[in-house]
């Protein structure tokens, strides 16, 4: 009988939130390998009900630290759907313009400080201080960037406080956008010596591929983070968020308190990976240029290339926000007048977190009052599809050392860039 | 002298206060040279048993999280609550009444609520299962109190939390009164120190940083009676975030 070999991971490191590893290997063959989420459930859906409609998105801002403009963003579109408020086009520009900002500080986040780290041969990137000071300062300019950008527009860094139904509770200072414009603008050179950092280090990505179904919001010749309906990469129908629960099918694993998805297949995958495979042919020309330079290619199977799509986004975001002020400046802010009131109705809201697609639904009662609720997350949609990996992977692995197998395996978690935490919300 | 050694826990929570740490950009790397952080799970692969100084973010919700708590207390010198989770339960509290109740699990999870893994309690804060020493208010909590609250722990000295109400610093700040919007403000009776974020970003006070020492209730109502505001306006938006701190301010009154 071949000896077996048992890899337990409770707790992985260096992601948000609590997920555990189980492999076991005898003979070069793996027995068992399970992706497992223990962490504690919060009850979000039940928290809202009897709530008020201009309380939700406070609340629900507190399902994830990292994407809580996302998730307010989420909201306040359901809200809106639900209660049939039209917004300007100036609300719609700044809620892109602070969501792109989420974009960039988390993925900044993921890519610099979680990822980089298995790139570099260090345990976290505390050691990088001293052996790569050039690259560590350029992450925490580009993260504060990020930072700053998102508390000029959304009141401060985590947790928005500016947004509300109907539109802005503050408007920023023609100024102040000039000066994010201006700090945008002179972002490139940083962008480009992390681009180069991740180009040089690229190899190092397990060569790992897997035809997966992705799914993200699309919206005709655009890549979209804020607006459309959702795609997929298994049909050419596109499906109205209006009826997010008919891609999503959430069930319940036993192997997680958070719910599982599945789509046309047992799992699919949202995040930069998703978003860059079905709206990849639509970014902007810096982006386009980063992606072609990190051979990204037309459909990418990679899970661990996330990261580089991600970087890729970086580009996008920080290229289009640009544009958007522009607009904005053109046009003069104007301090708007919110009229929305309350009114009974269902409605859905979706937006592109940075780590894939999120689902919220909310029902009100004539006063609004919250009566129902329904809230589906990136990572949600994701833990199958990690599972599905982890047993195409761990094959591949099976002849490596357990320490070697245990840090792939907690790489290929670490490349959704998983809210494990918002995923049990 | 060596350096203490700092680990960061995390329980039911958005994990937005560790996000606060990160954002601290470059003094991160001054307070690393105070401290020693030897066990961080959302930021680095170490860890280590052996800490002088533990901060818990997060609620508090089920035995194992309660067990684990217990055994990190019995580890650390010195016990650090950060957040509005783990400081006071934070928006947790509002799934209390529904897992008491017992709809906390089949509206999230239908059918297979009954299922083992998926069984929590009600969220509690820190301080109900352990002795805290110190905590940092807020949601998100503000990083530079977290630093100066730190630094002065180094320093032997008390470290500085405003026992006045947010109204103080919303004042300084030369807001427009909430209530002047025909708004419900918490601001009257809940803890300063954040700046008054919300009602400078156009918005009433939540009460994430939860009740002061001494709130001047009376006042309060006044003010509402004063805009036509009733009490039930207030304990209503009170369940947000400061509703337990409330419950326990009525019983010690």
């Amino acid at each position: 009988m071949p000896k077996t070999v048992e890899i337990k991971v409770h707790h992985v490191t260096r992601i948000e939130g609590h997920g555990n590893i189980f492999a076991s290997f005898a003979g070069g063959k793996v027995e068992k390998i399970e992706w497992q989420v223990p962490e504690a459930p919060r009850f979000f859906e039940a928290m809202v009900l009897g709530r008020d409609w201009q309380d939700i998105q406070t609340i629900v801002s507190r399902i994830c630290g990292i994407c809580s403009v996302t998730h307010s963003l989420a909201a306040i579109k359901a809200i809106e759907d639900a209660m049939r408020i039209e917004v300007s086009e100036q609300t719609d520009l700044l809620r892109v313009l602070t969501h792109y900002a989420e974009h960039v500080e988390s993925h900044i986040l993921h890519v610099g400080y979680l990822v980089a780290p298995d790139l570099l041969g260090a345990k976290s990137v505390l050691p990088l201080v001293k052996s790569h000071p050039d690259v560590v300062k350029t992450v925490i300019r580009l993260h504060k960037l990020g930072n700053q950008w998102m508390a000029l527009l959304a009141g401060r860094m985590t947790h928005p406080i500016t947004f509300k139904p109907g539109g802005f509770a503050k408007y920023p200072a023609e100024h102040e956008l000039e000066q994010v414009k201006k700090r945008l603008q002179d972002s490139f050179s940083d962008l480009d010596v992390l681009a180069q950092t991740v180009f040089s280090l690229k190899e190092k990505l397990p060569a790992f591929l897997r035809e997966t179904e992705y799914v993200a919001l699309v919206d005709a010749g655009k890549y979209s983070f804020y607006h459309g309906a959702i795609g997929s990469s298994d049909t050419a129908k596109i499906l109205p968020v209006q009826q997010f629960e008919s891609a999503v099918n959430e069930y319940v694993s036993p192997q997680s308190t958070a719910k599982w998805a599945k789509w046309h297949r047992d799992s699919y995958a949202v995040g930069a990976l998703a978003r860059y495979n079905l709206n990849g042919k639509n970014l902007l020309p810096r982006a386009r240029k980063l992606a072609d330079a990190l051979s990204l290619g037309k459909k990418n199977c990679n899970p661990f290339c996330n990261s580089l799509a991600q970087l890729v986004e970086c580009y996008q975001v920080v290229e289009h926000a640009v544009e958007i002020i522009d607009k904005l400046l053109a046009n003069g802010i104007k301090l708007e007048k919110n009229q929305a009131q309350p009114r009974a109705g269902n409605g859905a809201g979706a937006v592109e977190a940075p780590r894939g697609v999120l689902f919220h639904r909310y029902e009100f009662d004539d006063k609004g009052k919250c009566v129902k609720a329904n809230l589906c997350i990136p990572t949600n949609q994701n833990h199958a599809n990690i599972q599905k990996d982890f047993e195409a992977f761990a094959p591949m692995i099976a002849d490596r050392s357990p320490e070697e197998c245990k840090q792939l395996l907690e790489m290929l978690v670490r490349a959704y860039d998983p809210c494990v935490s918002c995923s049990t919300h | 002298m060596s350096k203490p050694r700092v680990a960061i826990f995390d329980f039911a929570c958005c994990e937005g206060c560790q996000l606060q740490l990160v954002n601290l950009e470059e003094e991160i790397l001054d307070l690393v040279n105070v401290v020693e952080p030897v066990e961080w799970r959302e930021a680095m692969t170490e860890s280590s048993p052996d800490y002088d100084i533990a901060i818990i973010e997060g609620s508090i919700t089920r035995p194992q999280d309660e067990e684990r708590l217990k055994a990190i207390r019995a580890r650390a010198k010195v016990l650090i609550a950060m957040g509005a989770c783990a400081a006071i339960t934070g928006v947790n509290r509002l799934m209390n009444k529904h897992v008491e109740a017992g709809q906390a699990g089949p509206c999230v999870y239908g059918a297979a609520a009954s299922q083992p893994h998926l069984q929590s309690g009600t969220a509690r804060a820190a301080h109900e299962i352990v002795k805290v020493d110190y905590k940092i208010h807020g949601c998100p909590m503000d990083n530079r109190e977290f630093s100066s609250i730190l630094r002065s722990l180094l320093a032997g000295k008390t470290p500085f939390v405003p026992t006045y109400p947010v109204c103080v610093e919303c004042k300084q700040k030369g807001n427009i009164c909430r209530y002047e919007y025909n708004e419900v403000c918490l601001g009257p009776v809940i803890r300063a120190g954040c700046g008054a974020a919300c009602p400078s970003g156009g918005f009433w006070c939540f009460g994430c940083r939860g009740y002061i020492d001494e709130p001047n209730v009376n006042a309060a109502f006044d003010v509402m009676d004063q805009y036509g505001k009733t009490i039930d306006d207030f304990k209503d938006r009170l369940e947000l975030f400061a509703g337990r701190e409330a419950e326990n301010n009525a019983k010690n009154s």
